[in-house]
């Protein structure tokens, strides 16, 4: 076959339009993707650089920063779980034998630290306070906590936790500044102590040239202080986070463990099926 | 193998087709079913144009998903509990009771997302190199049935998780029928089977989503590629090697299926299964796009989502929907931007096939609406409201204009010339 050098250049060229083309709409799907998933997260990377100096003004910016392989950390937060939250809160996808075996502790420690009396290790965790009687004393059901993680994501909770004040206001005296006007009461306050919330009144100009005000929160202030300091009390919600990040995907570790091997396996064989297509395509000219 | 001739004796063998073995299980089986001829014909004897670049994966590669949906979707079956009260605990259970069921759902629930990438992908080439023109139109008509029916699939598939945005995304997505003038609320509640999303919803989304549907997608495949045998592929220069045969009597520019574009179609499968793996591995839900933290939470028909978006393969015509103010109009312009595809072959006038020999007017429509449909699907996912919209009425009539102006700017287009042979630079 006659080579046309003009030709060929152009073929190249075109293939290689081809490949930027199609290698551009590729890109610009993931930064569609990633920019849909880290836009938010950019924002608040961005409010934590020029941190408040006051405590809690930038609360919105806290991030959990849990890492669910940190065994030691998970195994707290399940402590803390059974000690604070499951009076109410149920975790109704998990049995207490996974939570024993993810978690590496033996069945003794299970059963006599964590267990409630009479429950089966096989049992899945489930609260004892009745769903109907919950509903009357807090207005409703305290919500199942497997997939709060999944639904709403660390930080919600972590923040959530955080932000609790005092508020006379509330039939409950207490209000949260991630969840306004939650019914649930401020049960860590015997760790964290009792704050109260400082707010500073805004004036922005709105519609129709009139002025309204706005509450804007300021800083946290400690009212009576906890059995905790603030550093402890960091590190107990971030371990009961984390702990509730590991219920609401048990195989996350796994699933990343395996992947490693997955994607290794996967490009030697793509690398051998270039040497076989390279050998086969150089009879074609 | 037995085709005889007039006179009785054997007809010559198809060119490229081995004579069978005379003897044994290989002849025994060919004398009953045209195994053999299938593979000369088809496979071996099938030639395809040596210059096909990166954009030729991704038919493959469909296949590839469809396969993967299908097995993973049996073993999804075999634990899924459909009803009201069941989907979601049972989608949970498959999660952290059946030994690697994450695995099984994540590569379903990421395979649905791949699919349609892989989909638009391969529609994308269709419209960079006229895949779709003449002799080509039945071949392109039945893809698009092929993209209609997958859709019907994802979103019924959608459903069955039963979380609060299957809920919520079924209510919008099925009110849609509503807007039908005279018989749309009794073909709403017709295709609900209830008052509201419910039990009876759920039920005949799973059987459409397991039983016809799949049969659907793989009867128009397989019609899909009879037709594509027929006609040949084309190729990135838009021209038929059919044209120019060679002494054996095969196109010169073409080469055989098998094992050229077999051990190069791997290849691609591999790139393709590092990328899908990441995913399915590192992160399954992508952010919210291919798992939505709503549906972590179960169907509530009293608790409504935060803003309600359908999957992102959807976006670009949900934003078409909600960029119009009237409801009606909007679902109507709605399926127009869906069917719109199907006129493509009828639109495009220019004397080329290949966006390689086509000029300034139909690269630039094709840019704008590349845009305009990335754009589209970004604008989906976001709140209806100030510049989003402003955005979304902007990009749908860039969308539209695309195909309507399609017959005009393609006439007047500055074509170039068409090479006789195609262009090939062996590496």
């Amino acid at each position: 076959m006659r080579t046309d050098p003009g030709r060929s250049a152009r073929a190249r060229a075109g293939d290689a339009a081809a490949r930027r083309t199609c290698s551009l709409l590729v890109a610009a799907f993931m930064t569609l993707a990633l920019a849909h998933g880290t836009a938010r997260a950019a924002e608040e990377a961005a409010a934590t650089a020029n941190e408040a100096a006051k405590f809690g003004a930038d609360w919105r910016t806290w991030h959990a920063n849990t890492e669910v392989t940190d065994l030691l950390s998970v195994q707290r937060g399940a402590r803390n779980f059974v000690s604070y939250c499951l009076g109410c809160h149920g975790l109704k996808y998990e049995r207490w034998s996974r939570l024993g075996d993810d978690l590496s502790i033996p069945p003794e420690l299970l059963q006599q630290d964590l267990l409630p009396p009479g429950d089966k290790t096989t049992d899945n965790i489930l609260t004892t306070m009745p769903p109907k009687d919950a509903e009357s004393w807090f207005g409703k059901a305290p919500p199942d906590l497997t997939l709060m993680m999944r639904a709403r994501g660390p930080n919600y909770v972590y923040q959530f936790l955080k932000t609790f004040y005092v508020d006379p206001s509330r039939q409950t005296g207490i209000n949260n500044l991630r969840l306004p006007a939650t019914a649930m009461p401020d049960v860590l306050s015997e760790l964290e102590g009792l704050k109260r919330a400082v707010f500073h009144d805004v004036m922005t100009k709105g519609e129709g040239g009139q002025f309204t005000h706005e509450q804007v929160f300021d800083h946290f202030e400690i009212i009576a202080p906890g059995r905790l300091s603030e550093t402890e009390y960091d590190g107990f919600v971030r371990d009961t986070v984390n702990f509730l990040d590991y219920v609401s995907e048990p195989s996350q570790a796994a699933r990343r463990a395996l992947g490693v091997w997955v994607v290794l396996f996967l490009l030697v064989f793509t690398w051998l099926a270039w040497l076989v297509k390279r050998e086969y395509w150089k009879d074609v000219h | 193998m037995a085709v005889k001739t007039a006179t009785g004796a054997p007809a010559p063998l198809p060119a490229g087709t081995t004579a069978p073995a005379k003897k044994g299980f290989w002849a025994w089986l060919n004398r009953r079913m045209p195994i053999e001829e299938f593979l000369a014909t088809q496979v071996t004897g099938y030639y395809a144009p040596k210059n096909f670049n990166i954009w030729y994966f991704f038919g493959s590669l469909a296949g590839l998903v469809l396969v993967l949906q299908l097995l993973s979707g049996i073993y999804l079956t075999m634990f899924y509990k459909v009803g009201e009260v069941s989907s979601f605990d049972s989608v949970e259970y498959i999660m952290r009771e059946v030994d690697y069921g994450w695995l099984i759902r994540y590569l379903h629930s990421t395979g649905a997302s791949a699919f349609f990438i892989v989909v638009y992908l391969h529609m994308y080439r269709a419209l960079l190199y006229g895949s779709y023109r003449a002799p080509r139109e039945l071949l392109w008509l039945l893809g698009m049935c092929v993209y209609l029916a997958l859709m019907a699939e994802a979103f019924m598939g959608y459903v069955l998780p039963w979380g609060n945005m299957s809920f919520w995304g079924a209510q919008v997505i099925v009110n849609l029928f509503g807007t039908i003038p005279g018989i749309g609320p009794g073909l709403v509640e017709w295709i609900r089977g209830d008052y509201g999303i419910a039990d009876a919803t759920l039920n005949r989304f799973f059987a459409m989503h397991v039983a016809l549907l799949p049969l659907a997608l793989l009867l128009l495949v397989a019609l899909h590629l009879v037709a594509l045998r027929q006609t040949g592929s084309n190729n990135p220069d838009g021209i038929e090697i059919k044209e120019k045969l060679g002494p054996d009597g095969h196109p010169l520019d073409g080469v055989p299926f098998h094992p050229y574009y077999t051990v190069k179609d791997v290849v691609g499968v591999g790139v393709f299964a590092v990328l899908f793996a990441i995913v399915v591995f590192f992160v399954p839900t992508l952010g919210g796009l291919f798992l939505e933290s709503p549906n972590f939470e179960p169907a509530n028909p009293l608790s409504t989502p935060e803003h309600i978006a359908p999957a992102w393969y959807f976006t670009p015509y949900y934003a078409i929907l909600r960029a119009v103010p009237n409801q009606r109009l909007g679902a109507l312009l709605m399926l127009l931007a869906v069917s719109a595809f199907f006129f493509l072959p009828w639109l495009d006038r220019s004397p080329v096939r290949s966006m390689r020999y086509k000029g300034w007017m139909s690269r630039t429509a094709l840019t704008l609406f590349t845009v305009s449909f990335l754009a589209l699907c970004y604008l989906g996912l976001q709140p209806a409201e100030g510049l989003y919209v402003a955005l979304a009425r902007i990009f749908t009539a860039i969308y539209f204009l695309f195909f309507l102006l399609m017959p005009f700017y393609t006439r007047l287009d500055p074509v170039k010339p068409v090479p006789e042979r195609v262009t090939y630079h062996a590496h």
